[in-house]
């Protein structure tokens, strides 16, 4: 990438750890409901991450209720998200996980990878 | 006026503190020297010209060479005219990318990316024709081009097949969303013609 458009990203957020893909995480973000602020959490696996910059951004996947799967994609840079909380990260073998979209249950289960904890 | 050269860095997204993004693209835009002033009483109209990158003597015409060397310019690679009275500038001015502030509406000129040899669907917007009900060979044909024995011609200007692209566009009242003076960036608001790396004009938008 050039450095003039490096130039201009904005500052990786400082309470975002090093996310992969098949990781469960919380992502605790900043919404707008009338004229109040407050942090909504979404609770989900990490599908997919896409790197680039200003437009990195990551998508999560959680299943609400009546089994309907929900996808919402984060940019990584964004101010609006206070912070991601990794719980587990899973032994997958792929970058897209797109694959659990269509399995439910046991078959869209994740094998834990274990890391050696800082 | 109030214009520059500049050079297309790329495209990427600005992220505002309340999470909204920007689609941006960023332009290399000066320094840039006044190179000439025309003037109603010498060329019978008000322009400025620019002068924007530096090169290699050796790579410029003696003409430009000496045009340049006039008022001590260093060689400059590209050229471009502006129309539009000088106001304070005159021969010698060095501008950078602080003649443009946020906010500023501004058209940027630049030289298409070419497409090559094209056909009508992708050139003018035709719709294509069914691709069964018997239909073998002809789904992006133009279809019937005129009429009948009358007038028994094509009317000139009927929109065919052609070479599409590697031309000059105008990117019309585009806002100004970033400027940075001393990197001499420009960024605005969408895209821009041409691709990375080529040459692009930014004027402030009349009207």
């Amino acid at each position: 990438m050039p450095d003039l458009l490096k130039a201009v990203e904005a500052p990786l957020n400082q309470n975002i750890p090093e996310l992969h893909a098949g990781d469960s995480v919380s992502v605790h973000v900043r919404i707008v409901e009338g004229n109040k602020e407050r942090v909504q959490e979404f609770k989900g696996t990490i599908i997919r991450l896409r790197k680039g910059g200003n437009d990195a951004n990551f998508t999560v996947r959680r299943l609400a209720s009546h089994g309907i799967g929900v996808e919402r994609t984060f940019l990584l840079r964004s101010p609006r998200i206070e912070k991601v909380e990794v719980f587990r990260s899973a032994k997958v073998r792929r970058a897209q996980l797109y694959y659990l979209r269509d399995l439910r249950g046991k078959a869209a289960r994740l094998k834990e990878k274990r890391r050696p904890t800082a | 006026m109030k214009g520059l050269i500049g050079k297309k860095v790329g495209m990427t997204q600005l992220i505002a503190e309340d999470g909204t993004v920007t689609p941006v693209t960023l332009i290399e835009a000066g320094p840039c020297f006044v190179t000439q002033v025309r003037t109603v009483a010498k060329e019978g109209y008000e322009a400025v010209q620019l002068g924007f990158e530096e090169v290699n003597p050796k790579r410029l015409p003696a003409g430009e060479r000496g045009h340049l060397a006039a008022h001590n310019l260093p060689p400059l690679r590209h050229l471009r005219e502006f129309r539009g009275a000088a106001e304070a500038l005159k021969a010698g001015d060095r501008l950078t990318a602080a003649v443009f502030a946020i906010g500023d509406h501004v058209d940027v000129i630049g030289i298409s990316k070419g497409k090559g040899f094209q056909g009508t669907i992708k050139r003018h917007n035709f719709n294509r024709q069914p691709k069964s009900h018997g239909a073998s060979d002809r789904t992006r044909s133009p279809g019937s081009s005129g009429q009948t024995t009358t007038p028994g011609r094509l009317y000139k200007g009927k929109r065919m097949a052609g070479h599409m692209g590697s031309e000059r566009v105008t990117s019309q009242n585009i806002r100004v969303v970033l400027v940075d003076g001393e990197r001499n960036l420009v960024g605005v608001r969408g895209s821009v013609p041409g691709a990375k790396g080529a040459v692009v004009v930014i004027q402030a938008h009349r009207g």
